[in-house]
């Protein structure tokens, strides 16, 4: 069984009892431990269920690489699925659940999947759900949804109750990883005055070299750690990070970090991760490395593990994880293993060395310990089902025939270690194969490059394939200063590397394992992938690396294969007969383990999740009801429906009001960009279809704004307010997009014209005071002339009204008398509660967006975005009149001569009345003769708007109809929302209402 | 993520302050053209894996558009120079021949 | 005539900083050539500030002129001062081709005061903050988390950031929630 030992444990505070719970148990751990090592401790030895299988799974590893001790952490709103018990720091109240069974842990119903698995090979799903068709949709995916995925996803409902924040840093040099690599490199950089920033995914320091052991600088490397920490500290340009996880590297030193603020302590206030956006000008990655696991029968089995995470769960938290461990290794670190344990009193019945040979100085100093040791040898199968029960041992040159069964409840495995190269990968360092140590190690003849063309990833310490502790540091020291520009003469602190003898590549256990042996041994402990899975994808002719992964779904679980991709790799390139080399890796992609969606999105969730703009009235809307609607990031309003009234018949109330007496609209979130210079007309007559540079100053002009394709792009009208001054007013949604369109061809094709431009949008509040009664209240409030006189339709002045400055533009968007009123913004609300004031006796009526939509149809007045939509040019909106005939050139001219935008068959804008006084749907399409080539029915126009109109009770419509204007009178059909009933419609002229303009020009 | 150096106000701005405005150098044609010019200058564009110009507007910043001349291969930015003009500079160019011997891009080489 | 309404009617927050709306303050927005001696006598003469260098602010924080871009500064002044200044620039400059307008409404400004405002700022713009790099008397026009926006420093311990008036409300609530008073970075601060 596996228990907390008596003694020892380097991380734990044994004088501190942490209470926690797993699938409902009670249990302790202590400060300091891991989920993983605290569940260890309660001899809880199977942690979850495999995907497909359902096997019985253990730990495997003590880190971030752990690809089985999944588990749902919290509940409720902090519900998480998928978290991994190795990186989860314990806490007092942790609640932590199994995942991947039913109904519960220990008897699972899905395991009967582990006896069809001859049949649940490689592709299987491929091969199985493909036929009959219709069965995939109603029988094979509701299945495989109810049996798919890992974790619980949280309930939808669920609000996460945390906070989340980004920060921006610039640094000179990012050092990731705290082991003694990325500690030295970090101060030898910081010691030649580098701005550095040294992130530690861990709450720890030091890495491996703190559990193995060894001497630096004459110190134990224990020490040296926090000396060298220490000196870190007193450095002002060198600051470090904990919890901190170098998580992606991307184009021109960009890089993610992930802080894990307060995991470890919930009930902390502040932002539970942070997201660091690291600019640095050199990345150093002491990112260590991985040992892999051995490919045996039965290597999945709880109680099968690295033997690394053997050797940690003993001297980091005192931990051991069966009292009688077997080691089974192709190299000499294994053995480190085996003597930690007897060194803690624990049984090594044997070693199981792979090599013939065996190893070097760390197999003497076990055998003089008395543990016994049997060279090339191999494990044929470990016994057990939810926790090992022994081992059958074979010759490694064999076929498996046993020799001799050992009972032991723990197996330490150690297939070699592979540097942690994904980071340096993230953004295309390569890499080389190193035969003689079996790993892929970074090419630096091929590093990643940033913006100046330079490499700016340097890989240090075992990341970079060194092993020894002299080596690593040499290693770390050299690319500290290298990537600092440092030329001090210092050595880099004094280490020795262990005498070592060569590990042997083992790929497979024994090496002629039969097919029995094969279908039980794992690469892949997520997704279940085993050996025989990838000899099957190479001999159904799969032979690129990436495609046999997404085959054998091998390596595309959460861990990402940070176990299984070189034992898988090695597989697939033995099947194949080539060298690992030539087969290659799959894509090293960032992040490199997941992090949360929370630290993704930082602060933007709740009331700042995108910005809102609001006009200077926003509240008066708030507060008297407004049902809103986003027109690009404005929240116009809508309508205001009273107490009790429905949306429609507070829009119809609107407009009766409005066309009866009196209408107020909030136009403040109309664009209004100033263009100001000698050449400005010449410039507006460019970018209008029409004529502006002759508008007489005081005088309005309505305009229209093409792309240079010829496509209606904005409208709106345009103010000259002195000989070289113009105001052009656009959509709320064109006002940024029109005044970049303006910059963009003044800054890049006529930088040499005279035209200065400023986007005021923002600096009015702008009113637009509508109806019969518009005069009268102005009137009221007095202080201008506000007559047909003194400022005819399409005119504008400045002046006051009731005590505010004013400017006031005499235009019509409902062909109702209609004045314009901009006064600056922070007196907008003030002036538009006067109005309301000044307007009670005439009964005066806000109205929203959708009665302003109804009166500029009734009108025939196009809008942008319902009557255009990126391919309408204004030929075919019957805007002929504003488009002149006497200038060269305009945006959009030359591409409206071209062939199709001057063929007479285009759709063009027609107003619709149903026969039955219905409205019509928006949208509709008009449908024609007969079926195109695709079979669907041929057309002959849309719907572009659509409305019940209160002026004329009856719905109308505009749409765009071939041949439209020469079709007046006729009875087209179109087809409703349901795909079969027709609704017939009068082709009309699309003027509705007071065609002579009666209304406005009063 | 690039980092682009405004030419304008200096600022080595991250891509999130940036706008990318296609490609540069691109002559407008208008009424008179042929539709074989017209067509050239709305729809035929290099895609060249390598060097390439193009035009950046530093739109959360000082609101210039600026010209860059980029490896679209290896994102190494050979420069970054100001948009009032129709061609890259001269000791730009040569920089970038000495970096790409033998580059051809449009009329540039 | 009323009294001007600043967006949040002068909203305040006390965490790592305190946020505070500021104003309400005159601002023009004036384009012109900045290295004509023509505008550089106007500029003095009207606001008793020196057209400020590349990303530079001259002026202290009640009186001075913002570098915006290579040809556009903003003028900060009294708010009843703007439309007189508007006037007499274009007066002053009168023939010149150059663009003079009162936006004192159009944009909104906070005052960021307290020794974490380099971290308070760092958790929204994407720009170096570091003590040696950006030095009060520097103005930086970027985006802080979804909107364009600009800010300088006073002094060591005081930012001032403004925005268009229409995501004022957005700008204060991201401000306030960056500032918590557990959200301490310790990155310049430490």
């Amino acid at each position: 069984m596996s228990t907390r030992l008596a003694s020892g444990g380097r991380l734990t505070n044994r004088s501190k009892q942490i209470e926690f719970s797993f699938d409902g148990k009670r249990l302790t751990g202590f400060e300091g431990d891991t989920l993983a090592s605290a569940l260890l401790a309660n001899d809880q030895m199977m942690l979850g269920r495999s995907f497909k299988y359902h096997r019985p799974r253990g730990l495997v590893a003590s880190g971030s690489e752990e690809p089985n001790a999944l588990v749902n952490l919290g509940k409720g709103d902090t519900h998480e699925p998928n978290q991994r018990a190795t990186t989860t720091e314990l806490f007092s109240g942790l609640e932590a659940t199994s995942q991947n069974h039913w109904p519960n842990l220990d008897m699972d119903i899905g395991a009967v999947n582990g006896l069809f698995s001859r049949f649940l090979t490689a592709g299987f799903y491929y091969k199985m759900f493909i036929h009959p068709r219709p069965f995939w949709k109603h029988i094979y995916e509701p299945f495989i949804r109810q049996s798919a995925g890992l974790g619980k996803a949280p309930k939808a409902e669920a609000r996460d109750p945390d906070t989340y924040e980004h920060f921006y840093a610039y640094v000179d040099v990012l050092v990731i990883g705290g082991g003694v690599a990325g500690l030295q490199a970090a101060k030898a950089a910081g010691e030649a005055g580098a701005k550095v920033l040294l992130v530690e995914q861990t709450a720890h320091w030091g890495g491996r070299a703190v559990v193995d052991g060894g001497t630096i600088d004459g110190m134990e490397a224990e020490e040296w750690v926090k000396t060298t920490l220490e000196a870190l500290g007193k450095m002002d340009n060198v600051q470090v990070r904990s919890r901190t996880m170098g998580a992606g590297v991307y184009d021109h030193g960009y890089i993610l970090c992930y802080e894990r603020v307060r995991d470890h302590a919930p009930l902390a206030g502040g932002p539970r991760h942070r997201m660091w956006k690291v600019r640095a000008k050199q990345t150093v990655t002491a990112t260590g490395a991985i040992e892999r696991p051995l490919s045996f029968a039965g290597n999945d089995i709880p109680g099968v593990m690295l033997a690394s995470a053997v050797r940690d769960y003993v001297v980091n938290y005192g931990v051991s994880v069966g009292d009688r461990t077997v080691v089974v290794t192709n190299n000499d670190d294994a053995y480190r293993t085996a003597i930690a344990l007897k060194k803690a009193g624990m049984d090594v019945p044997v070693i199981v060395d792979a090599r013939q040979m065996g190893g070097g100085a760390l197999m003497d100093e076990a055998k003089a310990l008395g543990i016994r040791v049997e060279t090339g040898r191999g494990i044929a199968k470990v016994k057990g089902g939810k926790r090992v029960t022994g081992v059958t041992i074979c010759n490694q040159q064999g076929e498996g025939a046993m020799i001799e069964e050992i009972a032991c409840d723990c197996v330490a495995m150690s297939g070699g270690w592979s540097p942690v190269v994904h980071l340096w990968s993230h953004c295309g360092g390569k890499l080389n194969w190193d035969d003689a140590q079996a790993m892929f190690r970074p090419d630096h003849d091929r590093a990643p490059t940033s913006h100046d063309g330079k490499p700016f990833v340097t890989v240090a310490g075992s990341a970079n394939g060194y092993l020894g502790l002299k080596d690593v540091l040499e290693d770390a020291d050299t690319a500290g200063k290298s990537v600092s520009g440092s030329s001090a003469m210092t050595d880099a602190p004094k280490a020795e590397n262990a005498e070592e003898k060569p590990l042997e590549p083992v790929w497979l256990m024994p090496q002629g394992a039969s097919y029995d042996l094969r279908m039980k041994a794992w690469l892949d402990y997520q997704n279940d992938v085993k050996v025989s899975d990838v000899q099957l994808a190479a001999r159904e002719g799969y032979e690129s690396v990436e495609h046999t992964k997404r085959y054998t779904t091998l390596g595309m679980a959460t861990d990402q294969g940070k176990l299984s991709n070189i034992n898988g790799l090695a597989t697939l390139s033995n099947a194949l007969n080539e060298a690992i080399p030539q087969v290659g890796t799959t894509t090293f992609r960032p992040p490199y383990t997941p992090f949360s969606m929370g630290a993704i999105a930082g602060e933007a969730r709740g009331d700042i999740f995108q910005p809102i703009r609001k006009t200077p009235m926003h509240q008066w809307h708030m507060d008297n009801g407004a049902e809103f609607e986003p027109v690009g990031h404005w929240r116009r309003p809508y309508c205001f429906p009273k107490a009790g009234e429905s949306k429609h018949d507070a829009v119809m109330r609107e407009v009766r009001a409005t066309r009866d007496s009196l209408g107020l609209l909030d136009a403040s979130t109309l664009g209004k960009i100033i263009v100001k210079g000698s050449d400005a007309g010449k410039f507006l007559d460019m970018l209008y279809t029409n004529m502006m540079s002759t508008l007489k100053p005081g005088k309005c002009r309505y305009g229209l704004m093409c792309n240079e394709n010829g496509f209606l792009s904005d409208d709106g009208v345009v103010a000259r307010i002195d000989e070289d001054t113009f105001l052009c007013h656009t959509t709320t949604g064109g006002a940024d997009r029109i005044h970049a369109h303006m910059e963009e061809w003044l800054q890049t094709e006529w930088w040499d014209w005279k035209v200065y431009t400023a986007n005021v949008t923002e600096q009015y509040a702008q009113v637009a005071v509508v109806g019969p009664n518009a005069r009268k209240v102005l009137e009221k409030l007095g202080g201008m002339d506000v007559s047909k006189e003194a400022i005819a339709f399409m005119e504008w002045k400045d002046g006051t009204l009731g005590g505010y400055n004013a400017r006031v533009y005499r235009i019509s968007f409902s062909g109702e008398l209609s004045y314009e009123i901009a006064v600056p913004a922070n007196q907008g609300r003030d002036f538009w509660d006067a109005l309301l004031e000044a307007g009670a006796e005439f009964n005066v009526t806000p109205y929203g967006t959708e009665a302003l939509h109804i009166m500029r149809a009734e009108k025939g007045f196009i809008m942008i975005g319902d009557e255009t939509d990126g391919t309408i040019i204004p030929q075919d909106l019957g805007l002929h009149w504003a488009i002149s005939k006497k200038k060269e050139d305009y945006l959009g001219k030359r591409a409206q001569e071209r062939l199709h935008m001057a063929d007479p068959n285009r759709w063009q804008l027609v107003g619709l009345e149903t026969l039955d006084g219905s409205v019509l749907p928006d949208g509709a399409y008009a449908v024609g003769e007969g079926y195109n080539a695709n079979k669907q029915r041929n057309t002959q126009g849309r719907v572009t708007s659509t409305y019940y109109s209160p002026t004329l009770n009856k719905g109308i419509a505009m749409g765009i109809v071939h041949n439209g204007p020469n079709r007046m009178g006729e009875d087209i059909p179109f087809m409703a929302v349901d795909g079969e009933t027709i609704i017939r419609a009068k082709i009309v002229n699309p003027v509705f209402f007071d065609p002579e303009g009666a209304k406005q020009n009063v | 993520m690039l980092i682009l150096q405004c030419p304008y106000c200096g600022v080595m701005a991250d891509e999130t302050e940036l706008h990318a405005g296609g490609e540069a150098h691109i002559k407008r044609f208008g009424p008179g053209s042929s539709d074989e010019e017209f067509e050239g200058y709305m729809f035929g564009r290099e895609n060249p894996k390598g060097v390439h110009f193009e035009r950046w507007r530093h739109v959360n910043g000082c609101g210039k558009w600026f010209h860059a001349a980029r490896d679209t291969n290896t994102m190494e930015v050979f420069g970054t120079y100001t948009a009032q003009t129709s061609t890259p500079p001269e000791d730009l160019l040569a920089q970038i021949r000495d970096k790409r011997p033998g580059f051809k891009w449009r009329e540039f080489s | 005539m009323s009294e001007p309404v600043l967006p949040l009617g002068g909203a305040s927050y006390s965490g790592l900083v305190t946020v505070s709306e500021h104003g309400p303050i005159g601002q023009v927005t004036f384009r012109g050539d900045l290295s004509s001696e023509a505008v550089k006598a106007a500029i003095k003469d009207v606001t008793g500030r020196d057209v400020p260098g590349l990303r530079e602010v001259s002026g202290d924080g009640d009186t001075c002129v913002i570098w915006m871009s290579p040809d556009e500064l903003l003028l900060i002044c009294g708010y009843a001062e703007a439309g007189g200044l508007v006037d007499a620039l274009t007066e002053k400059l009168a023939g010149e081709h150059v663009l003079a307008v009162n936006v004192s409404d159009a944009r909104a400004a906070f005052r960021l005061k307290g020794k974490h405002v380099r971290e308070v700022l760092g958790k929204l713009a994407p720009v170096d903050l570091d003590p040696a790099v950006f030095t009060p008397g520097m103005v930086r026009r970027t985006r802080l988390a979804q909107v364009a926006a600009g800010f300088w420093l006073l002094d060591q311990e005081t930012a001032q950031v403004f925005c268009f008036r229409s995501v004022s409300e957005y700008m204060f609530n991201l401000l306030k929630t960056v500032s918590d008073p557990q959200s301490a970075v310790g990155y310049y601060s430490a």
